[in-house]
C-alpha cells in the first residue's frame, strides 16, 4: 500500500509547511519552541516571503532554529540579534527580517539592543520566547522567572530581595512608539496556536506595510527546565505565567 | 574625478568608506575618532551612493550591526577608539568564527580603562595577537599618513572580502587627528548582490531563492571534531594571508648597522630620528612594518647580519617588541623604547636612546 491509498487527497485536512525542513527538531517533547516554529513556516509560506525573509536566531535553546526553517539565517551572540536584524533591516529594507529570542536572550543580556531596536523603530519582528527560565543552560533563572518559582540558581525560588522582580518587557516596549504592534499570546491548544498564527501573520503584514517593529511574546513551556511533564507545564503556565503575564494585545496601531 | 585635498585622518577614513563602495557604517561616538562618523553624516551618503549610516546604541551593538550587514554580503565598517574596541571584541570573534568580511577602524588612545583621549599604540596585542576568544586573526593594517588612512579603508576591504576575514585599521590619535594631502581617488560603485555572488561566492543571506540552499551564517558548531576541523581551515587560510599579504616599508635600510622597527605615526618620529643620526654618521635604517598581521618577520630577518642592534619605537609599554624579539631570534641586541598613556616621544629623545642604550650600552 502507498501512501496515496492512505491519505486521499479529498481527505487531506493538514499538511507540513514547506517551509519547514526535515531535520528532525533537538527540541523536548513538549517545548513550545517547535510549535512556534511551525507557525512561523506556514505564515512565511502563506505570505509567500521565503525568498525575501532572513531569520536572526538567537543563544538559547533556539540557537538551531537555522536547521528547521528552510530560509536565510543569521545566528546571533547572545541577546544581539536586534543589531544584527537593525542592520539586515537598514540594508534590505524591502526584505522581511525577524529576530526569535529566549527570555534571557532578549530581557537580560539583550536588553540594550532590543529597546533602542524598538526605540528606532526598525522595520523588523520580534518573536520573544518568554518560558520564564534558562532552558539551554539547564534551568537557571532568567529575568522573567516569577517570584517564589524554583530553578538551578534559585534552587529556594526567586526572592525579590537577592534577585529583584520579573521583568515585563513586553509592556515597557509598548511605551515606545517605534513599535506598531505588541501582543502576549501562548501555544499550548490549539486555539492559542491559531490566534498566534493570526499575530504572527500580522505581523509579517506590518513589515510590508513598513510600520516599524512588531512584537510577539509566547508565553512558554519550558518543561525540562521547570521539571513538570509537558501536560504539568502547561497546567503550571497557566496557573502562575497567565496571571502576571495576561495574553492580549498591548498596542494594534 | 581625482583631487588633492586638505583633511584629517578621520575625515579620510570617512570620504574613503563613500567612495569606495561602501555599504554600510555603524558606530558610536569616542574621542579621537569622532570625526569619522560626523564626516558621514554631514556627507549624506545615502543619497549619493545609497550607503547606510547610523549612530547605534552602544559598541556592543554597533559591531553586532557590522555582523548583519557583513553576513548580508555587504562592506560594512565601524570604527571606535580603544574603550569602544574592547566592547567590540565578542562581535569581532563571532565575525571572524562566521568568516565575515568587514572593517573595523581602531584609533587608539592611551590606556588602560577610561585611559586618556591622546594618541597610543597600546592596542597592539589585542589587534594582532586575539583581544576576543577562540584562535583566529584579524589582517590589520597600519596607516603612518592621512593617504593611508584613504588608501587603506578599500584596501581592507578588499583584503576581508579576498579571504572572508575581519579586518582592522589600527591607527592611533596622531594620524586620526592630523592634516595632510590626500589624493582623493574616483568613485568605484557599491556591488549589487549579483556582483558580489559573481566575485566571492554564494555564502551570503539575501534571501533564500529557489535555485541554491538556505545561506547559514553562524559560528557554531557543537561537534568537537568538525570544530577542530574548521580550526584547521582558519589556519590554512591565514598561512594564506601570511604567505601573500606580507606589506612593509623599508627606509635606509641598505647599508644600516642599526634599525629601527616603528609602525604608524611611531615610524614618522623615528623617518625624523634617521634623519638626525646620519647628519652624525651613525648608520641607521628604519623598517615599519604596514601589515602587523601578517607581521613582516622575514623582512627583519633578512636584516639581521648585517645589524648590530635593533630599537623598537612605539608608544606603549612594548607590544611589537615582542614580535620583533621573534623575527631575531635572540641574534642581535633588541630593546625597546616607548612613551605611555598618550605621550609622545621626539625624535631626539628616540636618539638619545639609540645612542646611550643601543650603540654605547
Ligand atoms: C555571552 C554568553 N553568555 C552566556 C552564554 C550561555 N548561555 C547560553 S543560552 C543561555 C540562556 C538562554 O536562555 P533563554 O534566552 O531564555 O533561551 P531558552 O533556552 O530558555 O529558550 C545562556 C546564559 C552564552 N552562550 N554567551
Ligand atoms: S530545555 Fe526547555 S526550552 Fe529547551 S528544548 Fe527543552 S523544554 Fe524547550
Ligand atoms: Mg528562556
Amino acid at each position: 500500500m502507498d501512501v496515496k491509498d492512505i491519505i486521499k487527497e479529498e481527505n487531506l485536512v493538514y499538511s507540513k509547511s514547506k517551509v519547514l525542513t526535515d531535520t528532525i527538531m533537538h527540541y523536548c517533547p513538549g517545548c513550545t519552541h517547535g510549535v512556534v516554529h511551525k507557525v512561523i513556516a506556514e505564515v512565511i509560506e502563506e505570505l509567500g516571503i521565503q525568498d525575501k525573509t532572513i531569520g536572526v536566531s538567537p543563544v538559547g535553546c533556539a540557537v538551531f532554529a537555522y536547521n528547521y526553517l528552510d530560509i536565510d539565517w543569521q545566528e546571533a551572540a547572545h541577546g544581539r540579534a536586534p543589531a544584527l536584524a537593525t542592520a539586515i533591516n537598514r540594508l534590505y529594507p524591502d526584505k522581511y527580517v525577524f529576530t526569535y529570542q529566549g527570555d534571557g536572550d532578549l530581557a537580560s543580556i539583550g536588553t540594550a539592543e532590543i529597546i533602542h531596536a524598538c526605540n528606532r523603530g526598525e522595520n523588523i519582528v520580534v518573536i520573544f520566547i518568554n518560558n520564564g527560565i534558562y532552558g539551554m543552560t539547564g534551568g537557571q533563572m532568567a529575568p522573567t522567572t516569577l517570584i517564589d518559582m524554583p530553578t538551578s540558581t534559585t534552587p529556594y525560588g526567586r526572592k525579590v530581595d537577592l534577585n529583584g522582580y520579573p521583568l515585563k518587557i513586553t509592556d515597557l516596549v509598548a511605551q515606545l512608539p517605534g513599535t506598531c504592534f505588541v501582543t502576549r499570546h501562548s501555544a499550548h491548544t490549539p486555539a492559542a496556536v491559531r490566534k498566534l498564527k493570526k499575530a504572527v501573520t500580522k505581523a509579517f503584514q506590518n513589515t510590508r506595510r513598513k510600520k516599524g517593529v512588531s512584537f510577539i511574546e509566547v508565553v512558554s513551556t519550558c518543561n525540562s527546565g521547570w521539571k513538570l511533564s509537558p501536560v504539568e507545564s502547561n497546567n503550571w503556565m497557566v496557573e502562575h505565567m497567565f496571571p502576571y503575564y495576561p495574553l492580549g494585545d498591548m498596542k494594534d496601531e | 574625478m581625482a583631487e588633492l585635498k586638505l583633511m584629517k585622518g578621520n575625515e579620510a577614513i570617512a570620504e574613503a568608506a563613500i567612495r569606495c563602495g561602501c555599504d554600510g557604517y555603524f558606530g558610536y561616538p569616542i574621542t579621537p575618532q569622532s570625526e569619522i562618523m560626523e564626516t558621514l553624516m554631514a556627507r549624506q551618503p545615502w543619497d549619493e551612493t545609497g550607503m547606510v549610516v547610523l549612530q547605534a546604541e552602544s559598541e556592543v551593538a554597533s559591531i553586532n550591526m557590522v555582523y548583519g550587514g557583513a553576513a548580508c554580503g555587504k562592506r560594512a565598517m565601524t570604527s571606535s577608539s580603544s574603550p569602544g574596541i574592547s566592547l567590540m571584541q565578542e562581535g569581532i570573534t563571532y565575525i571572524a568564527g562566521s568568516e565575515l568580511p568587514c572593517l573595523i577602524v581602531n584609533v587608539v588612545r592611551g590606556g588602560p580603562g577610561l585611559g586618556t583621549i591622546q594618541p597610543a599604540q597600546s592596542d597592539y596585542f589585542q589587534a594582532v595577537k586575539g583581544g576576543g576568544h577562540g584562535d583566529y586573526k584579524l589582517i590589520v593594517l597600519a596607516p603612518a599618513s592621512v593617504q593611508e588612512m584613504y588608501d587603506f579603508v578599500d584596501l581592507a576591504f578588499e583584503l576581508a572580502f579576498k579571504y572572508r576575514n575581519p579586518a582592522m585599521i589600527l591607527s592611533d590619535g596622531v594620524i586620526g587627528q592630523m592634516m595632510e594631502k590626500v589624493q582623493i581617488g574616483d568613485y568605484k560603485p557599491r556591488l549589487t548582490d549579483e556582483e558580489v555572488v559573481k566575485r566571492y561566492g554564494s555564502w551570503a543571506t539575501t534571501g533564500k531563492p529557489s535555485t541554491r540552499e538556505r545561506n547559514i551564517i553562524t559560528s557554531l558548531d557543537l561537534d568537537a571534531n568538525s570544530q577542530e576541523l574548521f580550526n584547521l581551515k582558519l589556519l590554512k587560510k591565514y598561512a594564506e594571508i601570511e604567505k601573500n599579504e606580507i606589506r612593509f616599508e623599508e627606509i635606509s635600510c641598505t647599508d644600516a648597522e642599526y634599525l629601527l622597527v616603528a609602525y604608524g605615526s611611531s615610524s614618522r618620529i623615528c623617518q625624523k630620528t634617521v634623519d638626525l643620526a646620519r647628519e652624525k654618521g651613525i648608520k641607521v635604517g628604519l623598517l615599519r612594518p604596514i601589515t602587523l598581521y601578517p607581521y613582516p618577520y622575514g623582512a627583519i630577518q633578512k636584516l639581521v647580519p648585517q645589524l648590530k642592534g635593533i630599537l623598537a619605537v612605539e608608544m606603549s609599554a612594548g607590544q611589537m617588541v615582542e614580535d620583533v624579539r621573534l623575527a631575531v631570534n635572540g641574534k642581535v641586541p633588541v630593546l625597546h623604547y616607548g612613551r605611555m598613556g598618550g605621550v609622545i616621544p621626539t625624535p631626539n629623545e628616540v636618539l638619545k636612546v639609540l645612542e646611550d642604550k643601543l650603540i654605547k650600552g
